[in-house]
């Protein structure tokens, strides 16, 4: 029997009064959604909070919509606002509230045709129950995990705190003077490979934040997020037809200066993108290796721009160098691949903070990153 | 103490709980439906699992709270009175059952399922349950189990 230590629970019904209570309260509060990751942390008292703020009252944050009005929000469902087949204009945006559940995203048809790799990985989380009760919004934010942060209160005082938890020594590195809990969220690689953004509402307003920005090198907090900040909604910015030589939303400006780009005005972009996942059981556990790829094609099949991001091996995903000097113009076939996955195995190397064999987790980045590449082949 | 009002199994229930409970410690502590159980406590094993607005859940890390005004439905109230429900009934039937401590959690996973998709294949029905862990069965009379429960309901 796990108790959860004592506290009050708030149930506000706007972001407004969910930030004010989350300020009022400072580190003594906390948000839940899912509770999903947040519950277990309480229970292990990696977390004691005396105020939890409930956002699940605040139907601002849910909905799930193709929009193209900046000012949009709340209330859409999976069918309203998908105008995608027709004309889209260039900031076209698939709005996502933080508050959608991950089972409600994996199944969702604007997700899946628009964004399949993050569907995909919604559908991978944990299993079905924790899918129907974790949030997108708590994904993206959910603690970093290290094999010995994540015991129960009693199991951790046996041997002493650590670095990320009333100690001031890492008990997995023993150099112990950095925390090595890894980012271990399935979404938010797709997330950036996607070239989303998130919106964040504190006390002193709203601000939007690049997902690849958002994550930073430091295992005890991981995230740009202030304790007193909340995740509304994320935007992922949507392929339309060219107008400018400037199709590709993410990033667009760096695909005009290549050169490589699409050519002429008018051709239309295909965007793709897959998720994989390495874990020892195919449902509840968390990813020993995460690859999210997502590849904007030209009308022939070449490659216009590509982007891999390789996620639990450290406090932050890494988003892959030196793919589009290699791909750009080409055809994504089995040399391309390979050649891909090997600068991915170059640059990825696994810290030492679960209690699987580092050494097989880096021989596997090469092999999830060619099957996730040939998921944007179709074959 | 506060007064958190459900509606479990189609009773609408009150009960004085501390603000920090969750909906299985209201369930098992204030309730008395012991049906539930409480495995690993933590999220991980799904003995806790009842269906809250028709979605199978964990009720170990759901603060009670978020089930206010939401239908819960534990395993003490799949039966039609004294007739156990098809999916229970083939659990017996086909020996899907052994220790029984998954049981409960399993059921309610499996209803779930069926509630949304009345003929899953044995794949959907793998993945419905691979939330629930069971250390006695080897998972395949349950499957069986609710295969044949798909099949009479269906008739």
């Amino acid at each position: 029997m796990l108790r959860l230590p004592p506290f009050r629970y708030h149930r506000p019904r706007t972001v407004e009064a969910a930030v004010s209570l989350l300020h009022e309260h400072g580190t003594d509060a906390m948000p839940i959604a899912g509770g999903t990751d947040l519950m277990p942390n309480m229970k292990h008292r990696l977390f004691t909070p005396a105020h939890i703020v409930s956002l699940n009252g605040i139907s601002a944050m849910r909905g799930i919509e193709v929009t193209s009005d900046r000012g949009t929000t709340g209330g859409g469902n999976a069918s309203s606002g998908d105008r995608a087949s027709g004309g889209v204009s260039s900031d076209t945006t698939l709005r996502i509230g933080a508050l959608e559940t991950l089972a409600d995203i994996s199944a969702n048809p604007l997700v899946r045709r628009h964004c399949n790799g993050l569907a995909t990985a919604a559908g991978l989380v944990a299993g079905p129950q924790l899918r129907n009760m974790g949030t997108i919004g708590g994904n993206v934010c959910l603690d970093t995990r290290c094999t010995y942060y994540n015991q129960t209160e009693f199991w951790r005082s046996a041997l002493g705190y650590c670095l990320k938890k009333d100690g001031d020594v890492c008990h997995v590195t023993k150099v112990g003077r950095k925390c090595v809990a890894a980012h271990s969220a399935d979404t938010p690689p797709n997330l950036i490979a996607l070239g989303a953004t998130f919106t964040l509402t504190g006390p002193t307003g709203t601000r939007e934040i690049a997902a690849s920005d958002f994550f930073i090198t430091d295992g005890i907090w991981n995230t740009r997020r202030d304790s007193d900040e909340i995740l509304t909604e994320i935007r992922i910015p949507l392929m339309g037809p060219a107008s400018n030589g400037r199709e590709s939303r993410v990033d667009g400006a760096r695909i005009a200066r290549s050169g490589r780009g699409p050519g002429p005005n008018g051709r239309r972009l295909r965007r793709r993108s897959a998720y994989r996942k390495l874990r020892q059981r195919n449902s509840i556990d968390f990813p020993l290796l995460s690859v999210a790829v997502a590849g904007d094609f030209a009308e022939d099949g070449t490659v216009v721009e590509i982007r891999g991001v390789v996620s639990a091996l450290g406090a932050r995903p890494r988003v892959l160098a030196g793919w589009d000097e290699i791909a750009a113009g080409e055809r994504l076939g089995n040399e391309l691949i390979g050649a891909l996955a090997e600068r991915a195995r170059a640059q990825c190397r696994p810290l030492d903070n679960i209690i699987v064999d580092s050494d097989w987790r880096r021989a596997m980045v090469p092999v999830y990153v060619r099957r996730a590449l040939g998921d944007l082949t179709g074959g | 103490m506060e007064v958190v009002r459900l509606r479990v199994n189609g009773d609408e229930r009150k009960c004085g709980v501390p603000a920090h409970y969750t909906l299985l410690e209201t369930l098992r502590y204030g309730l008395g439906l012991t049906g539930s159980k409480q495995g690993c406590d933590k999220g991980d094993c799904g003995a806790c699992t009842v269906i809250v607005d028709g979605r199978a859940v964990l009720s170990c890390i759901t603060p009670v709270w978020e089930a206010e005004r939401k239908d819960v439905r534990t395993v003490e109230g799949l039966a039609d009175g004294t007739e156990p429900h098809p999916v229970q009934d083939e659990f017996d039937l086909n020996g899907a059952a052994q220790c029984g401590f998954c049981t409960p959690g399993i059921l309610c996973s499996s209803v779930a399922l069926l509630d949304r998709n009345p003929s899953p294949t044995r794949e959907e029905i793998r993945t419905a349950l691979a939330g629930n862990l069971c250390r006695c069965t080897g998972y395949a009379k349950i499957y069986d189990a609710v295969e044949a429960a798909a099949a009479r309901l269906g008739e």
